[in-house]
């Protein structure tokens, strides 16, 4: 059974705690403009969910119009700050002892709603109703709580990168994430409440409870309680893992002596459990006790999830309820015992943000006109509380209070994000190079590297709004903001799923957007393209006096000059803040002298001499000098090769990353200047698309459905990416069914000694995909 | 020759017969059954009722000393059979050692032995012939941590003299091996414990004509005031899954007597339900055990599908009165002061039959097989937990599984053991 319901019964004399005062600032945000509320209360925890509108500065850029008066300078563009609207999910967990004050705060904050209705399931949902109704004044609308686990379940399995993971007790990192697979149907959950369920998944609509045993967490619990006096679960849970079942339980040993040898069974498995507790005249510990059950309980669920799988095919198999809700005790338990009984063939799969299932599917269910699943959704790491590790060393009365209000946001992403088409395997393809909760040494190296650069970025933050008096006080939360994520993700790396140079990255963007420092870097951006473009006229007269082979090299090295312009590596910005004159040829002087660190230079030129690519797909990364003076020259290149050639940039800012919107006003006035980039603009040989993306690195599974759409259609045939964010921290391995080249300069010493290389190495990377019949030959030279 | 009251010089004999049969470690076994399983089986079944002279001899020659046990050393239970000669002649009688009168007159002339061991006397098998004698089958059980007082028992009677093979089966056929040695001087002969379920289950099945059928089942399962008691006849028994509910619970595949495999099991079994009792309860003995769960309710431990959901849940065809959670009400602390030890015990029964139930089920299922036979002392004197697998084969495969019991219920291996004494497969 799923329900959680039956655990009200215990937790009702928990007297209404109304002393608690909620910090506005951080939970139930965006209460304004809140519509769509939906509720899950279970035995213990009760979820809120709603949707709410988030209005939050961005930064556009606009052409001058220079035949106009309003051209003040030389700028080529105008920045200006502008309010957006998003849509953003908020999911918030409290215990149930808040709710009335949790609903007295909905309340009073609640301005612009014409909602009537809120959706409720979960166990408690009918013991609340009456209270709901009267303090939020609306009706309260009961949904099936199975079909909300399930829908709820299918929508973080989609939207979440890194939901589910594999747990394992004595690895470096306990918690493994899996690849979100391009197609998560079909697949078992296992929930286990009081009861446990187990349900079959086809498809976003289609799924079957096909058995479910009435041994589950109320098992445990009930019989805990009885065995050891004990009352709370957590508190049962602390007992068994300090336990000894083996006083207990009646091993194979115990009747053998040994192993069972003929069967295979080893002398440590449990012939009975309890068997030797059949006497009147021995007393047992609690935990002894306790851990005997645990293992009695999360064996029998595990066998029989097994069974099930076995009868239905199935290999996906996640389990959830409030039996493993993060605990680790139990994970590992129910683990083994898949492990066990499926000789390692099924992995036990474990959801990062379980305990919103239930929230998340009353909220799609009352929301569907919406058309929630339309869209991409992303989770947003500044106001989500992440998965906290409930350790049963803890003392449980400090978990409860941590744990008090937890916290999921999710933005509702402008475009549909999908697979970049050229992907050999969507579903092996992984974007970050580096697992740093795997990865110690590197985790440390990155997590101080960033909590050293914060400065910088508060630095950078304030100087972008420089007429905004309170900017200062936003830098400072952000900061805090900031640093208080470093440090969770310190004690628990595995928070938002695998942590990555990526996701730290992505998190300090997520966190300067959530104090309205839109882009930071936009003025410098703009005085660097400004800049640049002066030079871009020079540079192509002097690469066109270049002989043909000296050209592709210059070209080559034009495009990883280029890329030492990067605000985001310290190394590089140190040169930039204290030299503003830093130019092209100097950074070119910088870079490593051939034979680079990862240098397949010689097959990319014998490859040039062959016929011309139908199309290439460009990443493109930093504004100024690397877009305009390395890679403009490189695409120009390609252009008058016959090759069309696809530019990607980010569709909003991230650190001095040129983005789409730039891109658009810098091609054009280039093409101004020079009649083949106009030539290819006209003929649509040029185009730009955003690669829906926000970040300084690239995940190539989640991609601006456009793009995938232009790669498709024009039959593109070789990728390029560039920088070490998009072709060093992610994509380094990336294997695609195409050609692809990967450039970059290793602009921090740490990464480069990691690597093998030194500050300035150059990675140069072209590949050709093990020879099938697409593939383009190499022609001899 | 190799009469059953020997004499030294007789035992030289046997000494050198016996090998040709018994070094057999187990390792050996998988050739042997490979070997020979139907042919050896059926010239087995023909010799027992052979009357021929010279298959007689022939029968003779092989045929062990007595006297003859099965033994089965379980992780709670030791289950004995001994096979009590009645068809004893005058000169026997006067051949006959002492020390195997005196074991004999010990077992026939008692129903309890010591403080724990007890025959279950109306299970003997009357007038049974086997290899060539006729007498009666004992069925004797004693808990396994009295082992060392029947050691005692064998040393005071002096086992050891008599020479005999004792053939043992179970785990503790390994663990107490160098204690018979060492404490009685015995030498056992270790078989594995399924090969001899599976033998003894075929056996007993093939040799109970009169009397009680030895199968049956439920008729009416899912009624309890038309279920009523059965027999059925085991012909034809292939493939049939075999639940052997002891201390644990083992799940076997049989597509023949030695084509078989072992699915699973599960550490939730008789051993379970006994030790939680005893914990729960203060109970001391799956007896008293038993009879606190008869006078129990377990609607008053578990959470039930209509506690939570008013009725039926019937988005998932799940009827009301169906445990959603077993001990679920005992999260509430007012519940916890209110259940009486009876309730419990009931609890506890019903929640590890249902398991056992529900995870043979799947079994069954993915087996492809029908047809369950439960076996194991778990069972003994537990007609409640009987219908209520009854009853859940019925009701969760609409009628597609059967559940069957036997008589004889725990004491299949040691009849096994006994079977490999007298035919060594």
């Amino acid at each position: 059974m799923a329900e959680c319901g039956g655990l009200h019964s215990s937790t009702s004399r928990h007297t209404m705690d109304k002393s608690i005062t909620l910090p506005p600032d951080e939970i139930f945000r965006n209460l304004e403009n809140a519509k769509r509320f939906a509720i899950d209360i279970g035995g213990s925890l009760t979820k809120l969910a709603y949707y709410s509108t988030v209005q939050h500065k961005v930064a556009k850029v606009r052409s001058f119009d220079h035949t106009a008066k309003e051209a003040t300078g030389d700028e080529l563009y105008e920045i200006s700050v502008q309010e957006e609207v998003t849509a953003r999910l908020h999911f918030i967990k409290f215990e149930n002892a808040y709710i009335e004050t949790c609903l007295d705060f909905v309340k009073d904050h609640l301005v612009n709603t014409d909602t009537k209705v809120i959706k409720a399931t979960g166990g408690g949902a009918h013991k609340f109703k009456e209270l709901i109704e009267r303090k939020l004044g609306l009706r309260v609308d009961k949904e099936d709580e199975m079909t909300c686990l399930i829908k709820g379940c299918n929508f973080v399995l989609r939207n979440i990168p890194h939901e589910a993971f594999v747990y394992a007790k004595h690895a470096d990192s306990e918690f493994r994430f899996q690849t979100t697979q391009p197609d998560i149907f079909p697949y078992l959950l296992v929930n286990i409440g009081s009861g446990v369920s187990i349900v079959k998944v086809e498809s976003e609509d289609k799924f079957e409870r096909i058995g479910g045993s009435s041994i589950g967490g109320g098992t445990f619990w009930g019989l805990g309680a009885l065995l050891t006096k004990t009352k709370r679960f957590d508190e049962l849970l602390q007992l068994a893992s300090k336990g000894q079942h083996t006083s207990v339980d009646m091993l194979v040993k115990d009747i053998y002596g040994g192993s069972y040898g003929s069967l295979g069974l080893t002398g440590d498995l449990i012939a009975s459990s309890f068997g030797k507790s059949a006497t009147a005249d021995k007393g047992f510990s609690k935990e002894d006790m306790a851990k005997s059950l645990l293992h009695m309980i999360s064996n029998d669920i595990g066998q029989l999830a097994c069974l099930y799988a076995k009868l239905h095919n199935l290999s996906q198999v996640y389990f959830g309820g409030f039996f493993i809700r993060g605990h680790p005790v139990t994970m590992h338990t129910i683990t083994y015992s898949i492990n066990f009984f499926t000789k390692g063939e099924v992995q036990a799969l474990f959801l990062r943000h379980e305990g919103y299932l239930g929230a998340i599917g009353a909220f799609l269910k009352g929301a569907e006109e919406d058309n929630p699943n339309q869209y991409s959704w992303g989770e947003n790491y500044a106001g989500s509380s992440g998965l906290m590790s409930v350790s049963p060393d803890m003392n449980p009365m400090q978990r409860a209070r941590s744990g008090t209000f937890d916290m999921l946001e999710m933005d509702r992403l402008e475009r549909k994000l999908v697979n970049l088409p050229l992907l050999q395997d969507a579903s092996s393809y992984i974007p970050d190079t580096v697992d740093l909760a795997e990865d110690a040494l590197a985790r440390e190296y990155w997590l101080y590297c960033f909590e050293e650069a914060l400065d910088g970025v508060v630095k950078r933050a304030l100087a972008s709004q420089p007429d905004m008096p309170e900017a200062a006080e936003r830098a400072e939360k952000f900061r805090q903001k900031y640093r208080h994520k470093l440090q969770t993700l310190r004690h628990q790396p595995f928070a938002y799923g695998s942590l990555t140079v990526r996701s730290l990255l992505d998190t300090r963007e997520h966190c300067l957007n959530e104090f309205n420092f839109p882009d930071p870097y936009s003025k410098i951006k703009q005085r660097e393209n400004d800049t640049a473009l002066k030079y871009y006229q020079k540079a192509v007269k002097s690469l066109e006096e270049l002989s043909w082979e000296e050209r592709q090299f210059a070209l080559v090295r034009g495009v990883l000059a280029g890329n030492v312009f990067d605000w985001g590596a310290k190394a590089v910005s140190d040169v930039l803040e204290s030299d503003p004159e830093f130019g092209f040829e100097q950074a070119k002087r910088q870079l490593e002298e051939r034979p680079w660190l990862v240098d397949t230079y010689d097959q990319w030129f014998e490859r040039l001499k062959g016929p011309p690519h139908k199309c290439a797909l460009f990443f493109v990364d930093n504004s100024g000098v690397d877009i305009i003076l390395g890679v403009m020259p490189f695409v120009r290149e390609l252009l008058s090769r016959g090759t069309e050639v696809v530019l990607a940039s980010n569709s909003s800012p991230a650190l001095n990353d040129v983005t789409n919107g730039e891109l658009q006003i810098l091609t054009e006035s280039i093409a101004a200047l020079d009649p083949v980039i106009q030539a290819a603009l006209t003929e649509d040989r040029l185009t730009l698309v955003q690669s829906g993306s926000s970040s300084p690195c690239l995940d190539l599974s989640r991609l601006d459905k456009v793009l995938a759409m232009v790669v498709r259609e024009r039959k593109t045939d070789l990728v390029i990416i560039e920088g070490m964010g998009r072709a060093i921290h992610t994509n380094y391995y990336a294997m695609l069914s195409c050609e692809s080249l990967k450039m970059a300069v290793i602009k921090n010493s740490w990464l480069a000694d990691r690597l093998g290389g030194k500050l300035f190495s150059v990675v140069f990377k072209y590949e050709v995909p093990a020879a099938g019949p697409d593939s383009p030959a190499l022609t001899p030279s | 020759m190799a009469f059953n009251g020997h004499q030294r010089e007789d035992e030289n004999i046997d000494g050198d017969e016996t090998p040709t049969k018994q070094p057999r470690s187990d390792k050996e076994m998988p050739d042997n059954e490979a070997a020979a399983p139907a042919g050896s089986d059926t010239s087995d079944r023909r010799t027992s009722n052979s009357t021929a002279r010279l298959r007689s001899d022939s029968v003779k020659k092989t045929r062990p000393p007595f006297p003859w046990f099965g033994m089965d050393i379980g992780g709670t239970l030791v289950k004995l059979v001994y096979f009590e000669p009645k068809d004893i002649t005058a000169e026997e009688e006067q051949e006959e050692v002492e020390n195997l009168k005196s074991i004999r007159r010990y077992l026939t002339s008692n129903t309890a032995y010591g403080k724990t061991g007890i025959r279950d006397v109306h299970l003997e098998l009357k007038d049974l012939t086997l290899c060539g004698r006729t007498g009666n089958l004992h069925f004797i059980r004693f808990p396994t941590h009295d082992l060392p007082a029947f050691l005692q028992m064998g040393r005071n009677k002096h086992f050891s003299s008599l020479h005999t093979t004792l053939c043992a089966t179970g785990g503790g056929a390994y663990k107490f091996e160098s204690d018979f040695r060492t404490m009685a001087d015995l030498q056992l002969h270790k078989l594995d414990e399924l090969d001899c379920l599976i033998r003894g289950v075929l056996y007993i099945d093939s040799v109970v004509s009169s009397g009680p059928s030895e199968c049956y089942y439920f008729e009416n399962p899912t009624d309890p005031d038309r279920c009523i008691q059965k027999p059925y006849t085991l012909e034809n028994p292939y493939p049939l899954l075999l639940v052997n509910i002891g201390s644990g619970v083992s799940i076997l595949a049989v597509y023949s007597e030695s084509n078989y495999k072992r699915v699973t099991g599960t550490s939730l079994g008789g051993g379970t339900f006994l030790g939680l009792c005893c914990l729960l309860t203060g109970c001391s003995t799956f007896e008293e055990a038993i009879e606190m769960a008869s006078q129990g309710e377990s609607t008053r431990v578990d959470k039930l599908v209509q506690d939570i959901y008013g009725g039926n849940y019937e988005r998932f065809g799940l009827p009301g009165w169906a445990v959603a959670s077993s001990f679920g009400n005992m999260m509430s602390k007012d519940k916890r002061e209110s259940v009486s030890k009876e309730d419990l015990a009931r609890a506890t029964l019903v929640t590890i039959t249902n398991n056992i139930g529900s995870i043979t089920r799947m079994c069954a299922l993915n087996e492809n097989i029908e047809r369950v036979v439960f076996v194991g002392n778990f069972l003994r004197v537990n007609t409640l937990s009987m219908k209520l697998l009854a009853y859940a084969m019925d009701y969760w495969s609409k009628g597609q599984l059967k559940a069957l019991f036997l008589q004889h219920e725990g004491y299949f291996g040691a009849v096994g053991a006994l079977l490999e004494l007298l035919h060594p497969s």
